[in-house]
């Protein structure tokens, strides 16, 4: 059936099974690799991406379930060439290794950052507590959503904020 | 023009990797796309131990979208049904005669896309006659149970080896003077590294220039590269194997699997790339797990607390077929190192392999080839014997623990430990602890009927495999090439042969490689995963890189440095023996500004510079580096726990790690290392395993079913750190890669058993889930590697 | 919400006899492979309740209700689950609420987890609720998963079958001729399986607000978001010194209707002492059969059913003896 969707800014219209998974839709029709998969039991969160400024793991989702919205993939949180300062942070703060769970990390804790600009460890750790991470022990990970937190508060404090999403 | 001075290169410099991963543009092996690509999916045998009747694939080969079907059969015809396994024993890459455990490969559909080539699956109709399965390893031997190895010519029942290291005699001696003598039985319970990326490959095969070109998650191409040639008669010199960007690979991605065969079969027979990546069942289910231990151990003490002896009786419970990935030499690994850190008169330990219908597999997950079930019998029984003394066991540790004075020293069971300072390791972690006020805290805890526990654990690693003396992998010598390049405008590049899948070996490497030239890590590209474009090597695993690949590198661009020696003198018009190096340059000495950089240095040696008789032009170097011993990186760990003892449930309130691994290149990266590996001691500790029920149905084939740890149960962990070069090293540095995962578990099992000493629990095995924690509070213990009743 | 696997291994093997293709077979090997995509399924997009129904009467039996999806679509991708077709009930706002009305907490069916443990009105009448929610699957999966996608999958560990069930909660359910309202205690016909017929759709839960209340809900986990091992809820609803009412809802022990009818029967007319509680337990505890499974065995379930039953009375108490917050109308 025909699946109209608009990711990361571009719409794109598409015939696709009803079966089809939105995690296979991004990655195998539209090449979108950055998004990855990691089980088979919505356990590990490799999938995460945002559908209408929410994170879903996308490899519970239908792709056909998705038609008429938006989705937001770790390719698209770049703007104009500058990285989110989540991308940033977590460069900065070594909280990704092999990098495999990073792009769902990511947009989990910019999505906890929208919503609570200065989460405490415990909130950071208890939102991230549905997504795997097998390189790091969370220690960096926790370091850099609290970094991301404090250049988006600077921000906020210095100019007018970019709209969130 | 480039002045970094030596000591700029190591430090916590931000990644290279990074830059692509957070923009999500990796290459994972999945991620590749080729034209004409065709899907695999592999059908899996739902019986444990069943002989096959009949495959009939006719259904699925008549799918629409299906190009083609494999069979045990198929293969066989090409001589391809079976492989060589890392342990000298053969493994079926398709079912022939029988199934030997649960999910074992039976079929190949290769098809046009990945859900029809799923769908198919089900079209495939397989007749079985189900035998008996054995599932319980401590059976496995008993008379009548089932022989699951009927293939191997002489094999009467499911003994696999039987093998010892020490002195019995004299270890029997310290047993029967000893004041003390403790033993217990306890389980290192089967798990599995479980990397984020699962396994998988592309192959493609050109049918016109005959060459094979196999992306593939791999911690050891080149050892792929030979085993493929082995095995399917390709001219090794047109087999290309890349491992891109990794998800994760802990001992899992070492092993060949019979997936990835069946993928190159497949390209062979089609023509077109042949895509096959594992879904996480199959990665739990026939993916090389790790550990499976049964042991007794004992420990025998003087009434002072002097530890005499050690002994250890270990049942290994290997699966259906060989498969642990270990120097050939040594079928338990590194397992007679369970004298850990302490000073010991004697030791012997016996281990007897056997075989059961599970996955093959048992060396994998940081292990450092069973160091990490050594170290846990180890620290398991010095906590028993302290329990037993009414002894602090830090004050036991601290008694007995290796002096620095006494090394380099060698244990009973022959290894020769170059250098270490134990003591001070313990004391600084006690200190971070603030470990008086722990144990203060505690008996007021206890005092009002709370359950508190502190528990240490301390380690000895024996790593980076190894001089190729004594350490081969299928005869493959465990030494590693290093090729080394400086461009004419003092651009270096260096090609390595152990493969990064998150440790960071682009920077480190880098910055091991700038460190020794003078140059910024920013201008050194490190090449790896391509055996095309890098040197051979036996791959990372056994915190192996550092020690052995990163010598490598060192010497290399030593080698580089004293060419680039030559060119400079000439350059000076001064002989080469008045040069020093200093500051990132070749000085003259007594005249330091007479100098000359690398980056100048090699656009001399690619120009038409007239050089000295027998030196050659351009700035190249090539190493391959036989570590003359392994190293050895240690540590002292302190877990803080609470248990409620009414549910069993059990919270990690704090961990202090203090490592010492020889000179840190990268402190960052280290850092982030030990968090990785005490993430593991949460989860191997307290929640993950993988049992079978009596008919060998695997009951850890999921994540709903095999847990592993969040950010939740981890605490923020608290690390320490001490220096003790390596003394044979070239920049002294050790490894660090598995020494958390080795050192934390030990750690939380101890500190559980000592919340729940006032309540009578000696020793309960992991996972101490609550239900565990439970059970074992109420005298009635249940096994980990069976189904719960 | 995730499919309980291992809950359905336990009960197949009950039903099927011991064998090989049960425990874990679902997930890799049941006749077949590996098998982590769905089958082939038809897609229906409903625009209102009207609609849904309609379409729930064309394809009978063969369809599913699909709403925020973590239910079914995990249990579509391991096959244990092959509708032919699926009405996606996502764009009915209108059951997405939740309200005070007539002296009732009403939630709709299509509320998210997430919204459940966000609504403050919720959490004010009924503690019991976001201590439920705050231990349901991870952040992410409630922000998608719906309180009644939860209910009608009827996994016999779900934790809100055993709140609402201690709430003594109704559910509404709609069909082609109009509502009926079914009892908490009577929603569930077995294991996966509810009274909602196929041809309807559960359309709101509702909780009358009585004075003098307080709940809450205890889960052991062997990690967080995974299934309970074993959970228990309680409301109590006190009369001066005296317990009026009570409500016990467990999950995963193996309770008749996700509750314990004996145990609130002792406890009414009863003073809330630490004896009573404990008695409570006992008989809550006898009136479970727990299954073993790699949770947990039986008995340490049963040992739980008792031991949570203690602590939800006694917090449950507690907050009822609490002064009464002013609830937003």
């Amino acid at each position: 059936m025909r699946l109209t969707i608009t990711v990361n800014g571009t719409e794109y219209s598409r015939d696709v099974e009803p079966r089809l998974l939105l995690i296979h839709f991004l990655r195998d029709d539209l090449g979108l690799t950055g998004s990855h998969w990691g089980c088979d039991t919505s356990n590990c969160g490799a999938c995460v991406v945002c559908l209408d400024e929410t994170p879903v793991k996308s490899c519970t989702v239908l792709a056909v379930m998705a038609d008429g919205r938006r989705v937001l993939t770790v390719e698209g949180l770049a703007r104009g060439g500058r990285l989110d300062p989540v991308q940033e942070a977590f460069a900065a703060c070594h909280g990704l290794q092999c990098g495999f769970c990073t792009p769902g990390m990511m947009l989990t804790a910019r999505w906890l950052l929208d919503h609570v600009p200065d989460p405490t460890d415990a909130e950071i750790r208890a939102a991230i507590s549905g997504q795997i991470c097998r390189c790091t022990g969370y220690e960096n990970i926790v370091r850099s959503v609290r970094q991301a937190a404090a250049v988006r508060a600077e921000a906020a404090g210095q100019a007018d904020p970019e709209p969130a999403g | 023009m480039t002045a970094a001075g030596p000591a700029a290169a190591y430090g916590a410099m931000p990644r290279k990797e990074d830059a692509r991963l957070i923009r999500g543009q990796g290459t994972f092996v999945d991620d590749i796309a080729l034209p004409g690509m065709l899907h695999g999916a592999v059908l899996r045998s739902p019986y444990a131990h069943a002989r096959i009747s009949s495959v009939d694939v006719t259904a699925a080969r008549a799918h629409p979208m299906v190009e083609a079907v494999l069979t045990g059969a198929d293969l066989a015809g090409q001589g391809l049904a079976w492989m060589p396994t890392l342990s000298g024993d053969v493994q079926a890459v398709l079912a022939t005669d029988k199934v030997r455990f649960q999910g074992q490969e039976i079929a190949f559909v290769v098809a046009r896309d990945r859900y029809s080539a799923r769908d198919a699956l089900e079209l495939i109709a397989v007749e079985y006659e189900p035998l008996a399965p054995v599932t319980d390893a401590r059976t496995a031997l008993e008379p009548g149970t089932a022989l699951i190895r009927d293939d191997i010519a002489g094999q009467r029942d499911n003994r696999i080896f039987d093998w010892s290291a020490g002195d019995k005699e004299a270890t029997d001696a310290a047993f029967a003077a000893a004041d003390v003598v403790v033993g217990c039985d306890m389980v290192y319970p089967r798990s599995h590294p479980a990397p984020l990326e699962t396994c998988g490959i592309v192959a493609d095969l050109d049918q016109v220039t005959g060459k094979l070109t196999v992306w593939v998650t791999s911690q050891a191409p080149h050892a792929h590269r030979t085993m493929y040639a082995t095995v399917t008669g390709l001219p090794e010199h047109k087999i290309r194997i890349v491992s891109p960007d990794l998800g994760g690979g802990f001992g899992n991605k070492v092993p060949v699997y019979p997936g990835y065969l069946c993928a190159v079969a497949a390209t062979m027979l089609t023509g077109r790339p042949v895509k096959w990546i594992e879904d996480r069942s199959e990665n739990l289910m026939s993916g090389s797990f790790a550990r499976d231990y049964h042991m007794r151990g004992e420990i025998a003490a003087s009434a002072d607390g002097t530890i005499l002896a050690l002994r250890a009786r270990v049942l290994a419970d290997h699966g259906a077929f060989n498969a642990t990935a270990q120097p050939t030499r040594f079928p338990a690994g590194f397992f007679h190192i369970f004298t850990g850190s302490y000073d010991l008169r004697a030791a012997h330990c016996e281990v007897t392999g056997v075989y059961t219908t599970k996955a093959p597999g048992g060396v994998a997950y940081s292990c450092s080839f069973r160091v990490t079930e050594a170290v846990y019998l180890v620290e398991r029984m010095v906590d028993l014997l302290a329990r037993e003394l009414s002894t602090d066991p830090a004050e036991l540790r601290m008694r007995n623990l290796l002096r620095p004075e006494q090394f380099p020293y060698t244990a009973p069971t022959g290894w020769q430990y170059d250098s270490g300072d134990y003591p001070r390791a313990l004391r600084l972690a006690l200190e971070i602890a603030g470990y008086p006020q722990l144990r203060a805290e505690q008996a007021d805890r206890r005092a009002r009927g709370e359950y508190m526990g502190i528990g240490l654990s301390f380690f000895t690693e024996g790593v980076g495999a190894g001089p190729r003396e004594h350490m081969d992998i299928l005869g493959l010598g465990m030494a590693d090439g290093a090729d080394l390049r400086v461009h004419p405008t003092g651009k270096a590049v260096l090609a390595i042969s152990v493969q990064t899948q998150g440790q960071g070996h682009e920077t480190t490497f880098a910055q091991l490689v700038a460190h020794e030239l003078g140059l910024s890590p920013d201008d050194v590209e490190v090449v790896h995963g391509d055996t095309d474009r890098t040197p051979f090597g036996l791959g990372t695993y056994g915190s192996r890189s550092t020690p052995v690949s990163g010598a490598a590198a060192v010497v290399a661009a030593r080698r580089v440095r004293e060419r680039a020696r030559l060119v400079a003198a000439a350059m000076l018009e001064v002989s080469a023996d008045d040069l020093e190096w200093a500051d990132g340059a070749w000085r003259v000495r007594g005249d330091p500004e007479q100098s000359r950089g690398i980056a100048e240095i090699a656009m001399a040696a690619h120009s038409s510079l007239r050089l000295p008789d027998g030196v050659e032009g351009h700035l190249d170097a090539s190493a391959v580096y036989n570590p003359p011993n392994l190293t050895f990186p240690f540590g002292a760990y302190i877990c803080v726990t609470d248990v409620d003892p009414g549910t069993g449930e059990v919270k990690v309130r704090r961990f202090i790690a203090v490592d010492d691994c020889g000179v840190r290149i990268n402190p960052m990266i280290v850092a982030g290392q030990v968090h990785r590996g005490l993430a593991d001691g949460i989860g191997i500790a307290l929640m993950q395993s993988i049992a079978f029920d009596a008919d060998g149905n695997c009951l850890g084939g999921s994540f709903m079913d095999y847990l592993l740890p969040t950010a939740v149960e981890c605490p923020s962990w608290e690390l320490g750190a001490t220096v003790t070069p390596s003394p044979h090293h070239p920049v002294g540095a050790k490894g660090i890669g598995e020494s958390a995962t080795v050192g934390s578990p030990p750690a939380v099992v101890n500190s559980v058993l000592d919340a729940l000493a006032p309540l009578g629990v000696r020793h309960a095995d992991m996972p101490l889930t609550p239900a565990r924690v439970w059970r074992a509070i109420q005298g009635r213990p249940l096994r980990p590697d069976l189904a719960v009743e | 919400m995730t499919a309980s696997r291992t809950s359905v291994r336990s009960y197949t093997r009950d039903e099927a006899g011991p064998g090989p293709g049960r425990a874990g077979l679902g997930v890799t090997c049941a006749e077949g492979g590996s098998l982590q995509v769905p089958a082939h399924v038809e897609y229906e997009k409903a625009a209102s309740i009207e609609h849904a129904l309609e379409l729930l009467a064309r394809y009978g039996p063969d369809a599913r209700v699909l709403a925020g999806g973590h239910s079914l679509i995990p249990m579509m991708k391991l096959r244990l689950a092959q509708p032919e077709v699926l009405v996606d009930i996502n764009a009915i706002r209108e059951l997405s609420f939740i309200t005070l009305t007539d002296g009732e907490l009403r939630v709709g069916a299509l509320a998210r987890h997430a919204q459940l443990l966000d609504s403050a009105l919720a959490g004010q009448l009924f503690a019991i609720l976001h201590d439920a929610e705050r231990v349901i699957a991870d952040p992410v999966v409630r922000l998608w998963g719906t309180v009644g996608g939860s209910l009608c999958q009827a996994d016999p560990s779900e934790d809100l079958s055993a709140a609402f069930a201690a709430l003594k909660g109704t559910m509404v359910i709609r069909g082609p001729d109009g509502s009926r309202a079914v009892s908490a205690r009577k929603f569930h016909s077995g294991p996966y399986e509810t009274v909602v017929g196929a041809g309807e759709l559960l359309t709101e839960i509702r909780v009358p607000v009585r004075p003098g209340g307080g709940s809450a809900y205890l889960k052991v986990a062997r990690r967080v978001g995974d299934w309970p091992v074993g959970a228990a809820g309680a409301a109590v609803w006190l009369d001066g010194d005296t317990i009026s009412d009570a409500g016990i809802g467990l999950t995963a022990v193996g309770a008749r209707s996700f509750a314990a009818a004996e145990a609130e029967e002792y406890l009414r007319g009863r003073r809330p002492t630490e004896d009573t509680f404990g008695r409570a337990g006992e008989i809550a505890a006898a009136s479970c059969r727990p299954v073993s499974d790699q949770r947990g065995p039986a008995d340490y379930k049963q040992h739980l059913a008792r031991e949570l039953t203690i602590r939800v009375l006694r917090t449950a108490v507690r907050r009822a003896r609490e002064p009464q917050l002013a609830v937003p109308s």
